[in-house]
């Protein structure tokens, strides 16, 4: 018998050992140190350290996360209609999303950049870029919210964008598709030579933000793919990578890929600006979409441009230089101190760092190579400050940590690779999990980088996370590099594709954070302060709701009058002014979304009753415990009814008293 | 027998191995704020009852008409919405508060309504009766001072 028990108890003890609870899975790909979980738990309560701005790809949409933890907070809506916002549903924002091809629900979200003043992250805006219809948005960051979108006329897959200056002058868009300028209806393959690729740079107002397009520099016919702006001494100059320089207009996979060496085209703005700013520079007639969002008004206006500046590079001497790269550069970043400019050739062996202060001399010795349409091609070797050798397969882009390293990521090996500036030494490698594009360092792309994390962005994760059909989530990584070796932390799924992000202290934003808005500023057209001037209106077939909402009521609740075929405007009030109490509305077969209406604000949704009846709506937003009793009914009559338009609250006006 | 018990419990040990083991103590504790119920003893002269907020003490003198005029704009704007003056509505019904409630309860409630309906007596049972807790408008010490005013104006009949 005790022979049993032990055999049993052994059994036991083997058997816990093995299975070790389950938890500690087969899947894990290198051991992870036991602080991982603590360097990413923030306890709940407890604030995270970062923000993180991460855009959603084909999601068309920007989401907020912390870091350390990789909590979402938000998604922010940009380029595509979003109905839990009511972003593109409501009457107020439809606007925002118009262009010159008409209302457009969707873009392709790829390059926040927040703003910068002295070359340092200001937490005032983040700008992105739509790809596929050409668009530049701005996003308050004192409401989270797309306050502005400018559309960018003769561009087309706006790539090499939205990046803004060392005191956000300006935030610049570069196409990555060449197209005939002006457009014009000609045979494709008459491309080369013909077409044009405009890099457009867009003032910004140092007071309110507002963005206005400068001046577009006409280039050559290439693909510009990507783009960073000086700092420091550099400030002033901007530089994109270039690939297609062959020209090619169809197979660009094997015919852009014949240069040995493509370009980083260096552009001397300052020196454009005070040209244009001297009468230089062409008007040209054009028509894009101006969207503004007034947060007093609650409501975005779309305005028609029709024209803008042209600038013939060959007409500014000395204002741009390309530097040859090689293999069709994709990345195009530059370090804190502004003299290395990092370019990363898809294709090549090595990453090519040039020199600022070696362009410079470059420049002023003409050490030149030719021309390009007019622009000068500076010597390889005159620009060249180094280049990291073998560093990996496929590298895409680069960030800084402030403390002379460098991290670049390699989409082929499936790697972040650190590196030293100056010594050109790599430094220590860590595998991604899969496919990385780009990564983010807090401030990584300004004179003050926050060099504690970095978050990787990967296209591709197959096992990592449990299956969901064919498509499967892509995620972003965390990594601390605040040691010499780094240390990956955490995965986590990310919205859409998780194509670049911006990263900030929260220290520098949360203080900003907008609470509620202020009824006495609602300055909407529709907007109802209190609920004694709640009403309804008929305006020949149009009916005008004007609602509120407070716990947990409507006013007024009890609306007839309507008839079938009206068409009726909800324009909702929220009538709280307190923090984190927002109320939503829908209405029973309202063809658009709920509207989710923030304290002080109006919405406004548009219904077409189509059947008689009395039909109800009710507040979408669980706001409070009697949220369910927050509702109201409409009596629809058949057209031409005699009933007339009436409205009350608890069988009383809503202004008896 | 006493193979059985062992076996049982060992059983126990590789069921409570499972995936819920881990998550008990993380994830599966309910809020562990208890909502304490007690008897709500209001005090037999509310008009003595101060409440709990940034007034402590208040002397009223004669009724300031205008500043009673500015009062009911900032009352028909932000507290309207719930309370009428002549009868119950979302929350009581005002005609007369003044004649109830302490000039500084009534401040307080207006200013610091999450605690006072959380800790004071009268405010919780008032709480208890009406359900619907009394919003924080995020009015100004001001704003709160002419709706004082205001209902001064507005006797019991």
């Amino acid at each position: 018998m005790k022979t049993i028990f032990k055999f049993l108890f052994a059994i036991t003890i083997v058997s816990l050992v093995f299975s070790s609870c389950g938890n500690e899975g087969s899947s894990k790909k290198g051991a992870l140190s036991s602080s991982a979980a603590e360097k990413v738990y923030v306890a709940p309560g407890e604030h995270d350290e970062f923000y993180a701005f991460v855009s959603g790809g084909f999601s068309g949409q920007l989401a907020v996360y912390g870091l350390p933890s990789g909590r979402l907070f938000k998604v922010i809506p940009v380029f595509s209609v979003d109905a839990e916002k009511a972003y593109g549903f409501n009457e107020e924002t439809k606007p925002m999303l118009n262009t010159s091809h008409g209302f457009i629900p969707w873009d392709d979200s790829h390059h926040p950049d927040i703003s910068q003043t002295a070359g340092e992250l200001d937490g005032r805006w983040v700008f992105i870029n739509g790809n596929n219809t050409p668009r530049i948005a701005k996003i308050d960051l004192t409401t989270f919210e797309t306050t502005e979108i400018i559309e960018v006329p003769n561009s087309a897959g706006n790539h090499s964008s939205s990046f803004v200056t060392e005191n956000t002058e300006y935030v610049v868009a570069g196409t990555r598709f060449s197209i005939p300028y002006p457009q014009k209806d000609m045979p494709i393959d008459e491309y080369k030579g013909n077409f044009k690729g405009a890099l457009t740079f867009i003032s910004v107002d140092p007071e309110d933000g507002k963005m206005n397009i400068k001046f577009q520099l006409m280039m050559p016919g290439f693909n510009y793919d990507l783009s960073h702006p000086g700092r420091g001494d550099s400030h002033g100059w901007f530089f994109f990578t270039t690939y297609n320089t062959e020209e090619a207009n169809s197979l660009l996979e094997v015919n852009a890929s014949q240069n040995d060496k493509d370009f980083i085209a260096a552009i001397n703005w300052k020196k454009i600006e005070e040209y244009v700013n001297n009468g230089g520079g062409t008007k040209a007639p054009a028509n894009y979409a101006h969207n503004i969002y007034d947060e007093h008004t609650h409501s975005a206006t779309s305005t028609m441009k029709k024209e803008v500046l042209i600038v013939n590079p060959a007409d500014v001497p000395g204002a741009v230089y390309f530097m040859p790269t090689p293999k069709s550069p994709h990345g195009c970043d530059v370090d804190p101190s502004g003299e290395y400019i990092v370019g990363s050739g898809k294709l090549a062996a090595e990453l090519t760092i040039h020199s600022f202060s070696k362009m410079i001399k470059a420049i002023d010795d003409k050490k030149f190579d030719g021309e390009a349409y007019g622009i000068p091609i500076l010597q390889y070797e005159a620009t060249l400050a180094g280049s990291v050798k073998q560093p990996g397969l496929g590298p895409l882009h680069t960030e800084f940590d402030g403390q002379g390293n460098a991290y670049t990521t390699f989409f082929i090996s499936s790697e972040v690779v650190k590196w030293k500036l100056g010594t050109w030494e790599v430094i220590d490698r860590k595998p991604t999990y899969y496919s990385v594009g780009h990564l983010m360092v807090p401030g990584g792309n300004s004179r003050k980088p926050f060099g504690k994390y970095v978050l990787a962005m990967n296209k591709i994760t197959k096992d990592r996370y449990l299956p969901t059909g064919p498509e499967v989530t892509q995620s972003a990584q965390l990594y601390d590099i605040s040691g010499e070796k780094m240390e990956l932390l955490l995965d986590f799924p990310t919205i859409g594709e998780p194509h670049y992000a911006a990263g900030i202290p929260a220290e520098l934003l949360k203080a900003n954070s907008k609470k509620f808005f202020k009824l006495d500023e609602n300055k909407h057209e529709y907007a109802t302060k209190s609920e004694a001037e709640a009403k309804v209106v008929r305006d020949g077939n149009e009916v005008h709701i004007y609602l509120t909402m407070i716990r947990s009521h409507f006013a007024p609740d009890n609306i007839e009058g309507v008839q079938v075929g009206d068409e009726v405007f909800f324009h909702v009030t929220n009538l709280e002014q307190d923090y984190d109490v927002p109320h939503g509305i829908a209405m029973i077969g309202a063809q658009t979304s709920e509207v989710l209406v923030m304290p002080g604000q109006t919405e406004t949704f548009k219904w077409y009753p189509k059947q008689v009846g009395v039909w109800p709506f009710y507040c979408t937003d669980f706001c409070s415990a009697l949220h369910q009793e927050m509702q109201g009914y409409i009596r629809v009559s058949p057209k031409g009814s005699d009933v007339p338009i009436s409205y009350t609250l608890d069988g009383d006006a809503v202004d008896a008293e | 027998m006493k193979l059985k018990v062992f076996i049982i419990a060992v059983a126990i040990v590789f069921v409570s191995c499972g995936s819920d083991a881990k998550k008990g103590n993380e994830t599966s504790k309910p809020n562990e704020e208890k909502v304490e119920v007690n008897d709500v003893v209001v005090s037999d002269d509310s008009m003595q009852d101060i409440g709990i907020g940034p007034i402590e003490s208040m002397t009223l003198s004669e009724i300031d008409e205008a500043m009673a005029a500015e009062g009911e704009v900032v009352f028909k704007a932000k507290c309207s919405a719930c309370h009428k003056l002549s009868k119950r509505f979302v929350g009581p019904g005002l005609a007369g508060v003044t004649e109830r409630r302490s000039p500084e309860w009534i401040m307080n409630m207006i200013l610091n309504p999450e605690e006072m309906v959380e800790k004071n007596p009268t405010a919780k049972k008032l709480l208890a009766e009406y359900l619907a807790p009394m919003a924080n408008q995020n009015l100004t010490e001001t704003e709160a001072r002419q709706i004082l005013e205001y209902f001064r104006t507005k006797k019991a009949k």
